[in-house]
């Protein structure tokens, strides 16, 4: 398959685009240094196209379909759909979403109708048409049904409803997918697909984001991957398999790996990879939100496997999401312990002594790897030059807020996990400060 | 067993604010302009006869119940429009929250002789007394209903409101199958709240009379005075026995079915635990003149209602998107006008307390000393039998099946219509004044706080029940390592609004017109009841403004501590 990596607008094909996204960019956060959601982002959606947002948790995806769809505005960049600019919700557009977002004091049918009645469509035209509409998601007899009554995926199925009950153009699914049990979402996706490849109903394009590489090869024409800090496309991959797909075919086992290896990424320079001090110019790299001893698991069982594996096969045997895997992985590249090549992960030498270590020895390894990230040795020198070696948690969120804004608190719990798990440093509920471990 | 058990919300700002300081001083302002009224206040105020004949009660009963009525609807409207518009406008939520969260501490029970005087002033006198009690109740009502509106309308989950957006609902639609629903519920657990409370305020009201002035009105509350004044038992039997029946069907016919209603508001999609049941709602959705009612009025009415608003709301939106958006100029020159109106009342009111001697500045210090010690007593007291009797409630469910209904129906008493009848019994004691005051602080009190520790109780872990049998610990150690820790927040919870209670109480308490005397015992409530009586407007309004201050210095300062640890150290998770 062939990688295109789409560094701006593409201008041709503007004109036929329903959908047109130009360098567009999304902050928090006040004067100063500002958080970064997503940054520069272009992409365009044709009509007839199935397109996926994929990426790992925090890379701005669920931010990006909000965008399109103008429930969240832009700091910068346009927005086109259909050659205008967006301005407010878009009319075109609408969205399925994650936990449904129904009504749950209003029955199915109700929550169907809402949706036309907020068109002003009158009560003798919008009872047919809801009734309708519930029977083509399959729900006929649970009409006067209250969600609560239903299981995940016949409430998903009122969530479709009441989408194409506004008739389209542009089909946004966040992660419709993932509140739901395996075969829900197995045979939900199935009788999605069957009803825009029949062309049943008159949805021009649908995008839809996930973190789930293997639905998105199922299901999409396009594969965009967006990676984190900031919230960026990597790359685009076009998805040429004829429906329906089948998970164990080779070119869809071929395309899943390539996937893989473009969200795990490429090792980048270790002075970007660590980032800089809170203060010092330069970016925060923010730690993963991974717990050490899931790490310590993850490079056991690469020990285990021999010192390299699949890292789709890895995931898919120790049943962790990509979401849950990948900060993990993104841990053991950090501290110089593993490392991630061609979609396989690798056990470094210092994570295979790691690996065959005593506990003791482990928390030496990991305090000395761990005071390399700039983070965690930037919080032990401000303790040890303290008298007491003790210093209040909000020194440190000050330090911090002015350039990770709302997320500085969970950054620095990040830290102060990592820092008890190497003994470093640790946390002091009751006066709540950080001191240093004796 | 989830019953009355809800967390006042305390926002984050510490002590005191700037804005505090200008609240208080609106609240001096309005004081001060009900004083100045007040001046032209009848010396003598008639009260009405109060018949103790039987078949008077029914009357008395529909009047009680009829302020309490009207008081409530204030409320439910006041609190839905004020909690609306401070979460839909982040300015008006910057001034609008901070007001109430003073208001709410506020002992309303004080405001209760400078309205009268004041309304007594202006209107003819039951008139006045009916509207001084109107608004007593309201006032007693509105803030935790406002603030839970406030809080469920902060809190849509944004899923939901996406999804609003998304479907483009009009403003008019948004709130009748969103923001409202997901705030019925928490307004109707507060709604039955504040009517409990609010037969407290509604009694005393009923009762209020100085000297000369006879505030009374006619109603239980007052019926009840007479009886127990004039040592009538099988009279005050009755009117307690009337009391009691009036608030059990209020119980049973409007607020258990409206909660069994309810409970089809909760967000909570799996069906779980027990919904509320009440069998006169069942009744009521079975019944087929309920349900052709609904097909063929209310349903037709609402598509109506919907239709209409749905025009007028688009094309006004669409108008809108044109103009700018920020605050009117006629927004702003109201508030400047009121800011203004403040500064000057504030300083009048200063003028007015810097004439007052320093024996009289004194006084009001001794009374505050002797009204908190009285406080402090009924709360501790409160404290010692609840804590033993709501753990064992709490944590046996025998002993809930049987205590349960027993204990709601004592506690819905109001402590206000016995207090008559504890004078009744104590005033022949030394002292009899002060332990009556006493008493009436715990029995206002007590319940707020076994609610909460039955709750808390209720609401340990089985897990960690089961770690500390294992353990062996002795009963002290168990109650020091398991029970106490995990009944703290819901202590201060209770405690909290126990206190508030208590300091109500003694406005009513501290002196009291019975069998044709005048009985007083030294404290802040005598003090405003004193000045009350002889018009000392000056007093009247240092007095009121001293406990004013107290009140909310001491939640502001220990209360609001104590929540913080609770918060941070022991809540379960």
């Amino acid at each position: 398959m062939p990688e295109t990596i789409v560094e701006k607008a593409p201008t041709p094909a503007d004109a036929a685009s329903l959908l047109v996204l130009r360098d567009v960019g999304k902050d928090y956060g006040t004067a100063g240094k500002k958080f970064v959601a997503v940054e520069k982002i272009s992409l365009a959606v044709r009509p007839g196209e199935f397109v996926c947002l994929l990426g790992p948790s925090g890379c701005g995806k669920s931010t990006l379909l909000r965008i399109v769809a103008g429930l969240q505005a832009t700091s910068s960049g346009t927005v086109l759909y259909r050659g205008r600019p967006l301005d407010g919700v878009n009319p075109y557009a609408t969205i399925v979403f994650q936990t449904f977002a129904l009504y749950p004091w209003l029955t199915v049918q109700e929550n169907v109708e809402v949706a036309l009645k907020a068109k002003g469509v009158p009560p003798g035209e919008r009872h047919p048409r809801a009734l309708k509409l519930i029977d083509t998601v399959g729900l006929d007899g649970f009409e006067s049904a209250y969600p609560r009554e239903l299981s995940g995926g016949m409430r998903q199925k009122v969530g479709f409803a009441r989408a194409m009950a506004v008739e389209p153009e542009l089909l946004c699914l966040d992660e419709p997918f993932s509140a739901l049990d395996v075969l829900s979402a197995e045979a939900l996706r199935g009788e999605l697909m069957e009803l825009w490849l029949n062309r049943s109903i008159p949805t021009k394009a649908i995008l839809m984001v996930t973190h789930n590489i293997e639905e998105a090869v199922l299901m999409a024409d396009r594969i965009v991957v967006m990676a984190k800090d900031p919230g960026r496309i990597v790359t685009e991959m076009p998805v040429a398999l004829r429906h329906p797909r089948r998970r164990k075919d080779t070119a869809f086992q071929a395309i899943v790996d390539q996937v893989y290896a473009a969200v795990a990424g490429k090792p980048r320079a270790e002075a970007e990879a660590l980032g800089v001090r809170p203060g010092q110019v330069g970016r925060i790299r923010r730690l993963p939100a991974a717990r050490l001893n899931a790490l310590a698991g993850l490079l056991e069982k690469l020990a285990s496997e021999g010192g390299r594996q699949d890292l789709y096969r890895l995931s898919a045997e120790l049943v962790m999401e990509l979401d849950d895997m990948l900060p993990v992985v993104e841990a053991g590249e950090i501290l110089g312990l593993a490392t991630v090549q061609e979609g396989d992960l690798l056990l470094t030498p210092l994570g295979q002594a790691y690996a065959d270590a005593s506990i003791l020895t482990r928390k030496e390894l990991l305090a000395g790897r761990a005071l390399r990230l700039p983070m965690i040795s930037w919080i032990y020198e401000t303790l040890q030059q303290d008298d007491d070696q003790r210093v209040a948690e909000e020194y440190f969120l000050d330090k911090l807020r002015p350039e990770l804004a709302h997320l500085a608190e969970k950054e620095l719990d990040i830290a102060i996990s990592w820092g008890r798990h190497a003994e470093l440093f640790a946390f002091d509920d009751d006066t709540d400060e950080l001191y240093l471990e004796k | 067993m989830k019953i009355f058990h809800f967390s006042p919300a305390l926002p984050r700002t510490p002590a005191f604010t700037a804005g505090d300081g200008v609240i208080l001083l609106g609240l001096a302002a309005l004081l001060y302009a009900g004083g100045r009224l007040a001046l032209h206040a009848p010396a003598v105020v008639r009260g009405p006869e109060i018949s103790l004949a039987l078949p008077a009660l029914p009357w008395y009963a529909l009047l009680s119940t009829g302020r309490m009525a009207v008081a409530y609807a204030l409320s439910l409207i006041f609190s839905l429009v004020y909690g609306y518009a401070a979460a839909r406008n982040r300015t008006a939520g910057r001034v609008l929250m901070p007001l109430l969260d003073v208001l709410q501490s506020v002992p309303i029970l004080s405001f209760l002789p400078v309205v009268l005087l004041s309304l007594s002033a202006v209107l003819p006198q039951n008139v006045a007394a009916e509207l001084a009690a109107i608004i007593l109740i309201l006032t007693s009502q509105a803030w935790n209903m406002t603030f839970s509106v406030y809080q469920s309308m902060t809190t849509v989950p944004g899923e939901l409101r996406e999804a609003a957006a998304i479907f483009r609902l009009d403003p008019w639609l948004r709130f009748r199958t969103l923001e409202l629903p997901f705030a019925t519920l928490g307004l109707v657990w507060n709604s039955m709240m504040s009517w409990a409370g609010g037969w407290f305020f509604l009694m005393a009201a009923e009762i209020f009379s100085v000297g000369a002035r006879d505030f009374r009105l006619p109603g239980l509350g007052a019926y009840l005075q007479v009886a127990a004044n004039r040592g009538d038992l099988r009279a005050v039997l009755a009117g307690v026995g009337t009391l009691v029946l009036v608030i059990v069907l209020l119980d049973q016919l409007a607020w258990r079915p409206i909660l069994a209603w309810a409970d089809r508001f909760k967000l909570e999609m799996t069906a779980g635990e027990a919904p509320p049941e009440s069998w006169f709602h069942d009744l009521l959705s079975r019944a087929w003149i309920v349900e052709r009612v609904g097909e063929r009025l209310w349903e037709p009415f609402n598509e109506r209602l919907d239709h209409r608003l749905h025009e007028r709301l688009a094309a006004r939106a669409e108008a809108r998107s044109e103009e700018r958006r920020g605050p009117s100029r006629s927004v702003v020159v109201a508030a400047i006008l009121l800011l203004l109106a403040t500064l000057y009342g504030g300083w009048c009111a200063a003028q007015a307390l810097r004439g007052l001697p320093a024996a009289a500045w004194g006084r009001i210090g001794l009374g505050l000393l002797a009204t908190f010690g009285r406080v402090a007593v009924a709360l501790t007291f409160a404290l010692l039998w609840t804590i033993p009797v709501g753990v064992a409630i709490g944590t046996s469910r025998r002993l809930a099946a049987i205590l349960q209904p027993v204990v709601q129906v004592i506690a819905s008493v109001p402590a206000t219509a016995l207090f008559p009848i504890l004078l009744l019994a104590l005033l022949r004691l030394r002292g009899g004044l002060n332990l009556a005051a006493i008493l009436l602080m715990l029995m206002g009190t007590q319940w707020y706080l076994l609610f909460n520790v039955i709750a808390g109780a209720s609401a340990i872990p089985q897990d960690l029940r089961y770690t500390t049998d294992l353990l062996r610990l002795s009963s002290w150690d168990r109650w020091r390592t398991l029970i106490l820790p995990a009944l703290f927040p819901y202590l201060v919870t209770g405690a909290i609004t126990a206190s508030g209670g208590a300091w109500n109480a003694s406005i009513v308490a501290e002196q009291v017109e019975f069998g044709g005397q005048t009985h007083a015992t030294r404290g802040v409530g005598a003090i405003i009841a004193q000045a009350t009586n002889a018009g000392d407007y000056h007093l009247l309004l240092a007095g009121t403004l001293a406990l004013i201050v107290t009140v909310v210095s001491i939640n502001r300062t220990f209360w609001r501590w104590l929540y913080r640890v609770a918060r941070d150290r022991y809540r379960m998770e």
